[in-house]
């Protein structure tokens, strides 16, 4: 898309909806985790999710992500009804998720964790390899633009610090051409620097155009970086408070 | 061997690590080392003859082996789970072997196969049994251990009407085109030309005292490099790493880890059937014995050789070296004046030794304190 970093609320032309999500609900077994949520992504925005532990957030996301099938609801992926069955196919579409819990594997080098599941090919039948030369050079220059100087590519993710891995994280989705980025309680582990850099990060691929779905239940995490909040409550949505419900960009820190 | 270290770039961003921090980081660095100990160890107390050509060829083939099962064993621990019944699977195999070209007649070319098949059923039944459950590896892989060596006791009845041991495999496969790519020894020509030009001892009929390599050790090369090819430079050995080390964050990350789970059993169970065929044409016969608690010293190995127990760390190159150690150690004490049942002792200490330094390791690798 283009390069807009003004952020028009509801135009339908350029900013439909990129993934939309109406009437969610997911039980497990007795419990009901979720009871009906609708919201929606659109490029470039973040859209905070609220609320406190428990209140469902992961687990509705994680129906987004294609981790769990919703027991009711309808997802529209770019207009079109979707139901994806695997966090793969998610991904694949565009859907990136960096887990409350990182996917990120300590003893594994960083390059590795960069291209878990995605690893960079050559050669062909019995000599398809992984092409180390070229996933260490591009893992080294994704974290140097998000600011980070590897030690090496081949040091171990155990090594970085909480922030430098959610940066990790973060960078790998968006160098697979994440649509839309879900960030599950990116801060809630960090230091107040890290924390900054985090948010910048953020920042930083929201103006790419990246939808960003940003999970706190640090408000002041959320209004630092939010462009619109959506707040759930025991499986609900449940009102927003009206100062919060749009801001203009301009308020930022 | 390449290694990721060999292939980081120049770069003047990066700090450079000093080249010995990271060796202390490589998963087989204890056991290239426990080979240097062992061999200085044995260079002081045993008999010369150990390191001639003859020597080394005697504790190499039983290294060799366990060595087969043992990298198995390390991929399969990596991946993040055990097979307790690889040792049963050799007995389980031999037999299946032993049936097709004694009982069944037939030629190498379609037992060979059909018994990795089988082989292979059982592993990946195993896999999945474990996937399915979710259920440790340990305890449905104990199961298999006692089902399979007891299905080759009765396998064994019923196909020699009574015996527990199956004989006529030599005579079966003799001749046949096969049988030197799995038994003997490989290279004679060269030992034959090495002993002319009195490069290697000879008996006093002028041939080789070493006749030449035997074949087994030319597999467990095969497979040590194949498994290092796999697990280094290929994104099947990145899944496999992955799936051992968080099989949560693995398969969010999309990494198809039931099936990289369940192939790793496979492979385990068909290196089982390769010792199976090896040893069972070389010795002739086979018998419900075989490979009888193979699945503990291919688990020693793996660890010896770097893996941890918790999966998703450890090293197919780490494991070779391990069966050396252990090749060594078995044979080794038979040239010298130590009582031979030290053996056991010496593998638990070294075991345990093992165990401690890798877990002082992987603190290093992760940065913990
Ligand atoms: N796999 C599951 N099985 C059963 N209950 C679950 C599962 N996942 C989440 N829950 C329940 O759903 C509710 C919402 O959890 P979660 O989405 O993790 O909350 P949040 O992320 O907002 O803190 C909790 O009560 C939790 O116990
Ligand atoms: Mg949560």
């Amino acid at each position: 898309m283009t390069i807009d970093t003004k952020f028009h609320h509801g135009d339908p032309v350029t900013h439909a909806p990129i993934v939309e999500m109406k009437g969610i609900e997911k039980h497990f077994g007795n419990v009901i985790a979720l009871a009906g949520v609708s919201f929606d992504i659109r490029p470039g925005e973040c859209h905070c999710l609220l609320g406190d532990n428990g209140a469902g957030k992961s687990t509705f996301i994680k129906t987004m992500s294609g981790v769990h099938k919703p027991t009711k609801g309808e997802i529209l992926f770019e207009g079109k009804p979707m139901s994806f069955s695997s966090p793969r196919d998610a991904m694949e579409a565009g859907i990136a998720t960096v887990f409350q819990d990182l996917a990120m594997i300590p003893l594994m080098s960083v390059t590795r964790n960069f291209f878990m599941g995605r690893e960079p090919k050559k050669g062909k039948g019995l000599f398809e390899r992984m092409d180390m030369d070229a996933a260490n050079d591009i893992c080294v220059e994704e974290m140097r633009k998000m600011g980070i100087n590897l030690r090496g590519p081949d040091q171990a993710v155990g090594t970085l610090s909480g922030g430098e891995r959610q940066t990790v994280a973060i960078a790998r989705a968006v160098y697979f051409g994440a649509k839309v980025l879900i960030l599950d309680e990116p801060t809630s582990a960090l230091g107040v620097r890290q924390t900054s850099n985090v948010l910048a990060t953020i920042d930083r691929v929201r103006k790419q155009g990246v939808g960003v779905v940003f999970i706190s239940h640090n408000v002041r995490h959320a209004l630092a970086v939010g462009d619109r909040f959506t707040v759930l409550n025991r499986g609900k949505t449940s009102a927003p408070p009206p100062a919060a419900t749009s801001r203009p960009r301009s308020c930022r820190t | 061997m390449p290694t990721d270290a060999a292939l980081t770039m120049e770069d003047e961003r990066i700090k450079t690590e000093p080249f010995v921090a990271r060796l202390m980081k490589r998963p087989e660095l204890g056991a290239v080392g426990g080979v240097i100990l062992v061999t200085i160890f044995f260079f002081i107390t045993a008999d010369r003859s150990m390191f001639t050509l003859s020597g080394i060829m005697n504790f190499l083939t039983p290294a060799a082996q366990l060595g087969i099962l043992g990298i198995a064993a390390a991929m399969l621990m990596i991946g993040g789970e055990f097979d307790l019944s690889i040792g049963s699977m050799v007995a389980f195999a031999g037999m299946i072997f032993g049936a097709l070209t004694v009982n069944l007649g037939l030629p190498l070319v379609l037992s060979i196969p059909l018994t990795f098949l089988f082989a292979g059923l059982v592993g990946a039944a195993n896999g999945w049994i474990v996937i399915r459950s979710g259920l440790p590896s340990f305890i449905v892989t104990l199961a298999g251990l006692f089902i399979l060596r007891g299905a080759s006791l009765v396998g064994l009845k019923l196909f020699t009407g009574g015996s527990t041991q199956l004989r006529g495999v030599r005579e079966a496969v003799e001749g046949d085109f096969l049988t030197p790519v799995f038994s003997g020894d490989a290279f004679g020509f060269v030992f034959n030309w090495l002993a002319s030009v009195g490069l290697v001892d000879t008996f006093r009929s002028g041939l080789p005292k070493v006749p030449g390599i035997p074949v087994e050790i030319l597999w467990f090369v095969l497979v040590a490099l194949a498994a290092t090819y796999v697990l280094l430079r290929t994104a099947r050995g990145n899944w496999i790493f992955a799936a051992g080390g968080d099989r949560n964050a693995a398969s969010n990350s999309g990494v198809p880890v039931n099936k990289v789970k369940i192939s790793l059993f496979v492979c385990t169970a068909c290196a089982a059937a390769l010792v199976a065929i090896i040893t069972v044409i070389d010795s002739g016969s086979t018998d419900a014995r075989r490979g009888f608690m193979k699945e503990f010293e291919a688990i020693i190995t793996a660890v010896i050789g770097g893996c941890l127990l918790t999966g998703g760390y450890g090293s197919a190159i780490g494991a070779f070296f391990g069966a050396i150690i252990f090749g060594m150690v078995t044979i080794g004490l038979t040239y010298t004046n130590f009582d031979q049942d030290w053996f056991q002792v010496f593998l638990g200490g070294m075991l345990l030794i093992a165990v401690l330094f890798n877990n002082a390791i992987r603190k290093r690798v992760t940065g913990e304190r």
